[in-house]
């Protein structure tokens, strides 16, 4: 049994939770998204407590053979390109370490010869022995494909669906591996039998009409919490972002439709983590963090090396997947999108402070899992 | 007035309250809650502590907990299975902290319910090591007598699940564990309020432990200070013996002063 046999008839028809969600998405007063908020703010509080996990992303690679419309690493843009040397990476670890990271999402676009086999797991071993929590957001895998990763010390999987609307999602992914909608469907679970401690899921919204994706979206987490029970399980609402390729969303979703869909995604889904990463603007992401968020990026780069620096001798133009020529005359490798949210890490940390909440670090220890630690 | 001391592996303790450490806004607020609490027994979720003797100041909730003052408890929460609880008994052990282990396998991330399969599995090995083993698991009465064979120190059954503050939604189940036990019984997890830390107290739960309800409490020192109150009032009432319940209103002081001039006669 696997979602996508089932996704069709589960969108049709929506199970008693999901259709309390639909419910909750319909247009609302002002007062009654209010009490919708603050709802959501109480419910975050009593599961998770007055706390916010905090994390970092570490970009690996920006090479990509997909052909993605929306995605500033899409294959068909002349930007600067970089694949980090594991060492390379383990030096952006560190620097995130230092500023208090013990959480990273190690992301990388989709290559078989640069991001090829064993690199990944080889970036989670180096990274796992000195930073407590690592997951990853790479290209779907087969499951056995992952259970190395796994045991390299890789504790969380991410994968987004981007667009759960399928013709959209077929007219945006024109070329590579990942215009198999379907594939990509299964992935949690893929990743779950693998053994994946955490799995995050989400669409990027501003692709197709925001409250399809957010249906769609519960009836993904509705039967994912059915089907992969041993995992905790996070959903994302990124929201497109100026990138490379100049892309502009045919579908936005505005603030108060964003509140409104992370609100009633708490209130259904009571225990499900809720990640915000630097995406949105600190005004908003002070607004929302006491809301119904549990995880927060903070200082974000979004391009390899872009914390230290590390690889910058060899960037390169890649037109088509192909090494095109040098780029060593440029500062950096280029960002899969702009982030909007530019405080540091303990800017971010005093901000939570003063909002009421404890931010975490440390949530946990790679000895359960019985992995070397040297840190 | 004192009340009788818990006595859990020949250790006594005064307080009657075991707090968690999670979900406070500071660690700050965490320890003057403590304090406030009059605990003498404080759980800890060991992933969320440096135990690599670093002293990582991004990792210091230990920091923030005196061991002079408390018995520091280290939960084994994360764990999934009996050989991963095993494992961070032993880390904690190896760390320094007290060979007491609050053992508690929920493989499930939502609900966060005990897996009494690996429960008794762990506890059986920890025990044969000498850990002091205290179970979280649900209330299944015999469950609770499988741990006390194999040498618990205690159980700790739950009133409802963790974080819900719904009371003792297992209360039958509770009644015959406590009637049943031989070891101390501590009810943990899905306590909201006072009135149910008290409750569970008068029905003769030894102990009680509390988190969520003080951590997440807009004034968690004076909720702290609240459950404190309660528990001790209600092993106080419990001591002095509570009546016993009736259907019927019982006009004890006329009928009785008549039936005894009829026996005087």
């Amino acid at each position: 049994m696997a979602f996508s046999e089932h996704f069709d008839q589960l969108l049709e028809k929506p199970s008693p939770r999901v259709q309390k969600f639909l419910q909750l998405l319909q247009p609302l007063e002002n007062h009654q998204l209010q009490r919708l908020a603050a709802e959501s703010a109480a419910l975050t509080r009593r599961h998770f407590g007055k706390t916010m996990r905090l994390f970092a992303p570490l970009y690996l690679s920006n090479e990509c053979i997909n052909s993605c419309a929306y995605c500033g690493f899409s294959r068909e843009n002349p930007i600067v390109r970089l694949t980090l040397k594991p060492q390379e990476v383990l030096a952006e670890a560190r620097h995130l370490f230092a500023q208090g990271f013990r959480n990273l999402l190690l992301v990388s676009g989709e290559h078989p010869r640069y991001v090829s086999n064993g690199y990944i797991e080889e970036c989670v071993r180096l990274v796992a022995a000195e930073v407590p929590s690592v997951s990853i957001e790479v290209a779907p895998m087969e499951t056995e494909q992952y259970r190395p990763i796994v045991s390299a010390g890789a504790e969380g999987l991410v994968v987004y669906q981007e667009t759960y609307h399928r013709p959209t999602y077929q007219s945006l992914h024109t070329a590579g591996p990942k215009k198999d909608f379907l594939w990509r469907l299964d992935c949690p679970e893929r990743g779950h039998a693998a053994g994946f401690r955490r799995i995050g899921i989400g669409a990027l919204f501003g692709l197709y009409d925001w409250r399809f994706e957010a249906h769609a979206l519960a009836v993904h987490l509705d039967y994912l919490l059915k089907t992969c029970w041993r995992s905790f399980l996070t959903v994302s609402l990124p929201r497109l972002r100026p990138a490379a390729g100049g892309f502009h969303p045919p579908a936005p979703m505005n603030d108060r439709d964003y509140v409104q869909l992370l609100c009633a995604l708490r209130i259904t889904f009571p225990t499900v983590g809720i990640v915000l990463s630097t995406r949105e603007s600190a005004a908003l992401r002070d607004l929302v963090a006491p809301l119904g968020i549990t995880l927060m990026s903070a200082g974000s780069h979004t391009e390899p090396g872009g914390y230290t620096g590390q690889g910058r001798n060899c960037l390169h133009y890649t037109i088509r997947g192909k090494i095109q020529a040098s780029a060593n005359d440029a500062a950096s490798a280029t960002e899969q999108f702009e982030i909007n949210d530019n405080r540091s890490p303990e800017i971010v940390a005093n901000r939570l402070r003063q909002l009421g909440l404890d931010p975490v670090w440390k949530d946990w220890d790679p000895a359960i899992l019985g992995i070397a630690y040297a840190a | 007035m004192q009340t009788q001391p818990l006595i859990i592996a020949n250790r006594h303790f005064h307080s009657r309250l075991l707090v968690g450490t999670g979900k406070f806004s500071s660690n700050e607020a965490m320890r003057d809650s403590l304090l406030a609490s009059g605990c003498e027994i404080v759980t800890v979720a060991l992933r969320r502590a440096d135990l690599s003797g670093k002293k990582d100041p991004y990792a210091n909730i230990l920091d923030f907990i005196d061991p002079q003052r408390y018995l520091i408890l280290p939960n084994t929460s994360g764990a999934m299975n009996a050989t991963e609880a095993v494992r961070l008994a032993h880390l904690a052990a190896a760390a320094g902290l007290p060979k007491w282990v609050k053992l508690e396998i929920h493989p499930d991330p939502n609900y966060l319910l005990p897996d009494p399969i690996e429960t008794l599995r762990a506890a059986e090995t920890l025990v044969s090591e000498g850990f002091v083993v205290l179970p979280y698991i649900n209330a299944d009465p015999v469950l609770a007598k499988r741990l006390e064979e194999i040498g618990a120190a205690t159980v700790m059954p739950l009133g409802s699940p963790i974080g819900s503050n719904r009371g003792l939604q297992t209360r039958d189940q509770l009644r015959i564990i406590i009637e049943q036990a031989n070891i101390p019984v501590i009810v943990d997890a899905g306590i909201g309020a006072p009135s149910h830390a008290a409750e569970a107290i008068e029905l003769g739960a030894d102990a009680v432990l509390v988190n969520t309800a003080i951590a997440t409490a807009a004034d968690p020192i004076r909720m702290a200070h609240a459950f404190r109150l309660a528990v001790e009032a209600a092993r106080m009432a419990y001591e002095a013996g509570l009546p016993t319940q009736s259907q019927f209103a019982s006009p004890t002081s006329p009928l009785a002063t008549f039936l005894n001039t009829l026996q005087a006669n």
